[in-house]
């Protein structure tokens, strides 16, 4: 049986952080309602498919999955109760965000079967939480992380981000500190980016935000490299932090380009040769489903080159990189051969290192990813 | 062999002009409103400005290729005339064309505006037609302008012109005002065509056009003798003989006639494959009955500007080769050979007749043929003379010697003729001496505009030399020039390096005072136009392989798509696909890419 991972979109936020570009609506109760409504209509219509596979990881992404009422959040785990078997699945996540959860919730939390959380802290200066639109102060987190422990969890996972307006380089270090005086078992860096479309975006436009500034944006990447490792967090991806074993097993179903399943607005799937995404917009993915189709919008189906081009991006990101001969099972053929006269050119730049059994990102590749990536895309 | 007075009468009755004026002083409406008045065309059948065909032509309100039209018309006295307008460019560009086309006119209209006064091309017209011998007719056109002011215009006729003011005809091409009274000076002040009808054929090419069905139509008048189908024709300069298939005359379609005699003038057809083998300025004459000697004022043109060509796309090379072949089937000044650079890879030098003639067929190559190009910097043709005495011509900076090879150094100069408002005497001096002119002289046309006459170097003329005329003048000056000759000059080649790399197609000649100058400016545009990259760019000007400007392009800190999650993978790829794409329009320069506008660059710097 086929093993997939499976993604559940709660596109809910008290209030959306203003440099978010993720599919969240304000939280309203009737919204909230139609959406679960909806929701069990999607799982309705994916049934064959979600019992016929095996599924390894779920993870509840947002949004802000915790900012649901104790009874709607009842109603969202009855739905996985009743549509999801589990008994494969290893590793379930919950994204929460300080000041969103209670004991109660967590509590249910564990009942369904979460076993990892992932808290949204950022930074741990209440200056930067304000300048980005958290709805939470530094003290929420410490409270939010304390609950989380006491409730039982024993995997949690914080988001960081770096390179905000006016971070120096001093309070990213104290946040990282911080943090890692916390110990939880998974960190995530994220730099700031003025994405398209964010209140962020005009911001910077209109020159009420500094541009972002390289040198810090670098220093402080490389701070979290040298600082992390030494309590243990090995970095694994260009993003991830964590102790060996304690990987996200569901990203790294995205990493290793494995099927997964997306569900709820916005929400992505691929299975290996396709890719297809749901409606954004809350009206159309609920129109879709009440009128008993899928909510799909998107959808690609990749060629061979694709498929390769996709598989070596997204393995990259991995430090250990790409293993040969999963690559030629896959592809039947070796990447060394295939793309030869890149693979020359990166390593001469000295970005890529192959070994017999791997290809993987040397330190300045690490920095460099996008020029590595375009190398393999076709055309 | 006396002349029948049926032949007499017939010569007679012929009047051949044209209609000279500076741009947009109503050239082109003026003929509109001869034809109409002629019944040449119906009103209706006119679109606007009938004798500019080309679209370019009509959007940049000038005229490139020459038409000649046959018109009727009842003077009068009663007798009916063949009037032969032959139009003329209007640009500095085709001053050789528009002699040619003069030397087959008796007279010319000269057009005035009545707001403007004469300007820089009024001046350069009129010199040329006199030249000719041409008996002129000044017509001061748009006189219902508001601020029309007839008796400036005549004053500076006479002033600077020293033609009778009061001569002048007072017209409006557009309400038709003072046609007929310029109908009825080109027949009663032309004099008719000279020439022996029977004598060996003589007749002057003034223009042609390569038609893909007929081959090269070419447009003549005939001087001596008389042309017949069938005849075996001769190129008297070009040496081609070939058979007469048909002559005809425009009023204004092409209609064949069974002759063209002395004084008419009309299109040849002779299955001729090639412009260049029917040039203009050429003489067409009997091969079986040739006439001694050719006409007068042949030259072989030669470019005054060139420039490289290069397809951005490189696989479009074969494609532009074709382009350029066919643009030269219909213009034989275009002239170009294949051109290698090292940083844009294959493409060709091509040749001039000025900057006009290059942004055309720049132009032209762009929107017929749609091909993306990259163009290196105009140059003119250098003389060089080396430390062994010899001498060679060199237009493209690559090919330039080092400097410790070379003797003396020498580039084309030209005459410039600028009239400006007198307030604007000032800036315009000032420009000049910027670009390294010397004065020559300076008169008044009357007490609020002054004619300036300078000796340019071309080179500093094809940059932005008339723009800058314009911006400081308001608009209110006019430039016009004829060539002069070569004169020497202190002149360096001025390089680019790019990461240690020379660039050969950035390299520029420039004069050694201005090196430095125009080696920063360039050198800091370039930092602007370079993307960074993983490693710091050192660019550099140089010349005689010494520095004299750096800038660096910083490195790039870092280039990664931190936030991936949430299985988006279509969209980060698409990210990176528009990455690739802008790497893919770029060169490769040693290991650094370079985009097109950085080669746009060098053509923007002074």
């Amino acid at each position: 049986m086929k093993k997939i991972g499976l993604y559940i979109h709660v596109p809910f936020c008290v209030r959306k952080c203003y440099y978010c570009d993720f599919v969240s609506f304000p939280h309203h109760g009737d919204k909230v309602r139609a959406y679960l409504a909806g929701l069990e209509r999607e799982l309705e219509l994916y049934h064959h498919l979600l019992t016929t596979v095996k599924i390894s990881t779920i993870y509840l992404g947002g949004g802000t999955p915790s900012c649901l009422s104790p009874a709607e959040l009842a109603v969202l785990f009855a739905l996985l109760d009743r549509h999801i078997k589990r008994e494969h699945c290893l590793e379930m996540t919950m994204e929460c965000n300080p000041g969103t959860i209670s004991r109660a919730k967590l509590q249910a939390m564990k009942a369904v079967g979460v076993n990892r959380v992932s808290l949204g802290v950022q930074a741990l200066q209440d200056e930067h939480l304000a300048r980005l639109g958290r709805t939470h102060k530094l003290a929420e987190v410490y409270q939010s992380y304390e609950m989380i422990r006491r409730a039982g969890f024993k995997n949690v996972n914080i988001d960081l981000m770096f390179a905000l307006p006016y971070q120096t380089l001093k309070e990213w270090e104290t946040t990282l500190t911080g943090i890692m005086d916390l110990e939880p078992e998974h960190i995530s860096l994220y730099n700031l980016v003025f994405e398209k479309g964010t209140q962020f975006y005009h911001w910077q436009r209109d020159k009420r935000l500094p541009p972002i500034d390289e040198e810090l944006d670098l220093a402080m990447y490389q701070l979290a490299l040298d600082l992390l490792p030494l309590a243990g967090y090995r970095q694994y991806e260009i993003s991830s932090f964590a102790p060996r074993g304690l990987e996200c097993r569901h990203n790294l179903t995205y990493w290793y380009n494995e099927p997964y399943l997306g569900l709820g607005p916005g929400a992505h799937s691929s299975s290996g040769k396709v890719r297809w995404a749901n409606a954004g917009s809350l009206e159309e993915y609920l129109a879709a489903l009440q009128g008993g189709r899928k909510p799909v919008v998107e959808r690609e189906e990749l060629s061979v080159e694709l498929q390769r081009a996709e598989t070596i991006i997204l393995g990259l990101r991995l430090k250990e990189g790409l293993g040969r001969q999963s690559f030629r099972e896959r592809f039947q053929g070796d990447i060394c051969s295939i793309y030869a006269k890149s693979m020359a050119k990166l390593q001469g730049q000295g970005l890529l290192k192959v070994t017999p059994r791997r290809v993987s990102l040397t330190a300045k590749g690490l920095l460099f990813a996008n020029q590595v990536f375009l190398e393999f895309l076709p055309g | 062999m006396g002349l029948s007075v049926r032949e007499l009468e017939r010569q007679q009755k012929i009047r051949n002009f044209s209609i000279v004026a500076h741009i947009d002083h109503g050239k082109s409406t003026l003929a509109d409103r001869i034809l109409e008045h002629t019944g040449a065309l119906s009103e209706r059948e006119m679109t606007e400005q009938v004798l500019d065909t080309m679209d370019l032509e009509r959007e940049r309100g000038i005229t490139i290729k020459l038409q000649a039209v046959c018109l009727q018309y009842k003077a009068r006295d009663g007798k009916t005339y063949t009037l032969n307008l032959i139009d003329t460019p209007g640009h500095v560009d085709f001053s050789y064309e528009v002699s040619r086309s003069l030397a087959a006119c008796e007279g010319a209209i000269l057009v005035i505006d009545a707001a403007q006064g004469l300007e820089a091309q009024t001046l350069a017209n009129v010199y040329l037609a006199l030249e000719h011998d041409l008996e002129l007719i000044p017509v001061i056109n748009k006189i219902d302008l508001p601020n029309a002011d007839t008796n400036r215009v005549k004053r500076e006729l006479e002033t600077v012109l020293g033609l009778d003011g009061e001569e002048a005809i007072l017209a409006s091409a557009k309400t038709g005002e003072g046609i007929e009274e310029i109908l009825e000076a080109l027949v009663r002040r032309l004099p008719p065509p000279r020439g022996n009808p029977a004598s060996p054929p003589r007749a002057l090419i003034f223009d042609s056009h390569y038609d893909p069905y007929r081959g090269v139509v070419a447009y003549v008048r005939v001087v001596e003798g008389t042309l017949r189908p069938g005849m075996s024709i001769k190129m008297m300069a070009g040496g081609g003989t070939f058979e007469l298939a048909e002559v005809g005359i425009f009023r204004p379609d092409p209609s064949p006639v069974a002759e063209l005699s002395v004084g008419e003038v009309g299109f040849v057809i002779a299955g001729v494959k090639n412009v260049k083998d029917c040039r203009v300025g050429d003489t067409i004459t009997d091969a079986d009955n040739p006439a001694a000697e050719p006409l007068p004022g042949y030259q072989q043109i030669t470019p005054m500007v060139y420039c490289g060509l290069f397809p951005v796309d490189s696989n479009d090379y074969q494609a532009l080769r074709e382009a350029l072949e066919r643009l030269r089937l219909n213009d034989a000044a275009l002239v170009y050979e294949p051109d290698n650079s090292a940083a844009l890879g294959f493409g060709f030098r091509c040749g001039f007749l000025g900057l006009l003639h290059m942004e055309i067929v720049q132009e032209r190559l762009e929107r017929e043929y749609l091909l993306e190009l990259i163009t290196t910097a105009p140059s003119v043709k250098y003389q060089i003379t080396d430390t062994t005495g010899k001498i060679k011509y060199v237009d493209n900076p690559v090919d330039f010697p080092p400097q410790q090879e070379i003797a003396t150094l020498a580039e084309p100069f030209v005459r410039a003729t600028i009239i400006a408002p007198s307030t604007y005497v000032g800036p315009v001096m000032e420009l000049c001496q910027d670009n390294r002119g010397e004065f020559r002289n300076m008169e008044y046309a009357d007490e609020n505009r002054v004619v300036l006459t300078y000796d340019l170097p071309l080179s500093e003329i094809i940059y932005d030399f008339f723009d800058l005329l314009k911006s400081r003048t308001r608009g209110y000056a006019s430039l016009d020039y004829e060539y002069l000759g070569y004169r020497e000059a202190n002149l360096v080649k001025l390089d680019i390096l790019i990461n240690g790399e020379l660039v050969d197609a950035l390299s520029s000649i420039s004069h050694r005072d201005q090196a430095y100058y125009r080696g920063r400016e360039l050198v800091d545009k370039l930092r602007g136009l370079i993307p960074r990259q993983m490693f710091d760019i050192p660019i550099q000007a140089a010349v005689d392989n010494r520095p004299i400007a750096r800038e660096t392009v910083r490195a790039l800190k870092k280039d990664v798509l931190q936030k991936c999650y949430g299985g988006d993978v279509t969209r980060k790829r698409k990210l990176l696909e528009r990455q690739k794409e802008g790497k893919k329009r770029m060169k490769q320069v040693g290991s650094v890419e370079v985009p097109q506008e950085a080669f746009m660059a060098v053509l923007k710097i002074k």
